[in-house]
């Protein structure tokens, strides 16, 4: 065979030097956003960008699931629900500090992850997904009756002094702020760092035909059940920032069916499976979720959601892979 | 050394519900060769192409590659050895660009992405498809895809490559360029087996032929041979045709 050595190299060392400029911009974007604290003084705006940067970062971790390897799950409140739950309950009961219980709940959603997928991996498309909300709404009603975990009545955060260690501020939300920051971009980084991956394109094979995926040598199930595992990790990463952030989580609080979309929705609004989609869609989706509760009040509970249903058909009609997709085709639209 | 049998076939059968797709095939394949799988519709071609590549299981028969049986082994298992396989109706990874595809198969003998990537540009430049490497998949015309096929599978680094109709419904002078790329594959020292349903297209190209109906081998040999054999003559025209 003869191989052109010097330009397949090349290619290569001109991928390297692609991945560094997007790494670069991915950290100038964290170092701009960390900024935020000095020019927003209003709490309920701090409020409303910490959790934007929180949606951000799960959408990112369901990205991971649902946009590279294609398994599109709507239970991800579960993982959820767990990281909130292992994280308070570890906290208030035994006096385990935040941080830990974070990554307590982060093991035990994995292990979930792993053992729902077991079966669940041999179900495709539309049961797949089907599968992943019963068995969260399973686990909605089974914390809702476990009085360990407070049942119904949920669990309290104690009072407590201003302090990192048990990641509770009363009198400032900026600590929070940086938190969300540090697990947006540690999903980030995450993500852009296994898409560049072996794992990544065996993900990417799967979603797009499994079968040929398997006939080039991915193990099928295997990665779909590691893309599930680190998916869970960080959604309950998630879960026990949000539970310490709010001090008070009962099972509708985590654990309900909206969460779940709200970790889809922006993946699919920004562009599933590709790197800024879920950060674009948290972006849009949040502040207008959270705007709109707050200034239609009651009266206007469920308008949020006609939103979110308004704005995937538009997504679904004008541009199916999202903004991000719609940004990259009239971007070569116009080179050509 | 390796033997001169590159894949066994033993008894082969296998069952579709009330059908019998493959019915007790007994079939080697010689290291080096191009052999062509022929027959009518519905003669159970694809089906024992895909025993071979391990997308299904048998139901019963053994099947060897080289000295190793593999008939339990899955698909993906049977890259690792050695075996690559093209779709009949293509199936590139539609999100990904023409070289993301090739470094899925690239993986498979790489760890690293570099080493992946260079792997899959050098096998874009030895199908002809370098200029395509960064467009998406799902924007090649249906001939490119074949090609884009043909190179995902080369870039395992396979010792045996399965061909399902890659030069069916290609242009005279497409079905040329791939005829040249497949005798190059196999002058570089690898097996190939080629099913095709236009025989013409096959006959020059391949070096042994093996024809099936119903499931069955119905007869083998060089290709100038099989086609004057009456009985491959009745399969594939129909007796009405021989008796006019």
């Amino acid at each position: 065979m003869h191989y052109s050595i010097s330009r397949s190299s090349r290619f290569v060392a001109e991928h390297a030097a692609q991945q560094r400029r997007q790494l670069l911009v991915a950290l100038a974007v964290f170092a701009a956003i960390a900024l935020l604290p000095w020019m927003v003084s209003d709490v309920y705006l701090m409020n409303v960008l910490v959790l934007t940067l929180l949606y951000a970062a799960l959408s990112q971790s369901w990205n991971l699931l649902g946009g590279y390897c294609g398994q599109i799950s709507l239970g991800h409140a579960l993982y959820f629900g767990v990281g909130a739950y292992a994280t308070s309950v570890t906290f208030v009961k035994f006096g385990i500090l935040p941080w830990a219980g974070m990554f307590l709940g982060g093991a035990i959603a994995s292990v979930i992850a792993l053992a729902l997928g077991y079966p669940c991996f041999r179900l495709k498309g539309h049961y797949f997904s089907i599968a992943t909300i019963v068995i969260a709404e399973i686990g909605l009603l089974l914390v809702n009756n476990w009085n360990f975990v407070g049942a119904a009545l949920g669990v309290q955060w104690p009072v407590s002094p201003d302090s990192w260690w048990t990641l509770q501020f009363a009198r400032t939300k900026i600590p929070y702020f940086y938190v969300a920051l540090a697990m947006f971009a540690a999903t980030w980084l995450v993500t852009f760092w296994i898409v560049d991956s072996k794992w990544g394109y065996a993900w990417r094979a799967v979603k797009d035909s499994p079968e040929a995926a398997e006939s080039l040598g991915v193990t099928v199930f295997h990665t779909k059940m590691a893309a599930a595992a680190i998916s869970a990790f960080f959604t309950a990463l998630g879960g026990g920032f949000f539970a310490a952030f709010v001090s008070y989580i009962d099972p509708e609080s985590v654990m309900q069916f909206q969460i779940s979309l709200l970790m889809a929705l922006p993946a699919v609004l920004g562009g599933i499976g590709s790197l800024w989609g879920p950060a674009i869609g948290a972006l849009i989706l949040i502040p207008l979720a959270e705007f709109s509760r707050s200034y239609l009040g009651g009266s206007g509970s469920g308008i949020d959601l006609a939103i979110y249903g308004g704005l995937i058909m538009i997504v679904a009609l004008i541009s199916p892979d999202g903004i991000t997709g719609l940004y990259r085709r009239l971007r070569s639209g116009a080179a050509a | 050394m390796s033997s001169p049998t590159i894949v066994t076939c033993r008894g082969v059968s296998k069952r579709f519900g009330g059908l019998l797709a493959n019915d007790g095939i007994d079939l080697t394949i010689a290291r080096g060769e191009i052999l062509g799988l022929i027959g009518p519709n519905g003669a159970g071609k694809s089906t024992l192409f895909n025993l071979i590549a391990g997308a299904f299981p048998v139901s019963s028969g053994t099947i060897m590659l080289g000295d190793r049986e593999i008939t339990a082994l899955s698909a993906q298992q049977r890259c690792k050895l050695g075996v690559a396989r093209t779709y009949q109706v293509p199936r590139s990874f539609e999100s990904m660009t023409v070289i993301e595809n090739v470094t899925v198969g690239a993986f498979v003998r790489q760890r690293r992405v570099s080493a992946a990537l260079e792997k899959a540009y050098r096998t874009l430049e030895y199908v002809g498809l370098v200029e395509h490497a960064t467009v998406a998949a799902a924007d090649l015309s249906p001939p490119l895809k074949r090609r884009l096929e043909i190179a995902r599978a080369l870039a395992t680094e396979p010792t045996l490559l399965l061909l399902d109709e890659v030069l069916t419904g290609l242009t005279p002078s497409e079905a040329r360029a791939g005829v040249e790329l497949i005798r190059t594959i196999r002058d570089s020292g690898v097996t190939i087996v080629m099913v095709e349903h236009v025989m013409e297209i096959v006959m020059p190209l391949v070096d042994r032929a093996v024809v099936l109906n119903l499931g069955k081998v119905l007869a083998e040999g060089k290709p100038k041979d099989v086609v004057r054999d009456e009985s491959v003559i009745t399969a594939y025209l129909g007796d009405r045709h021989r008796a006019a």
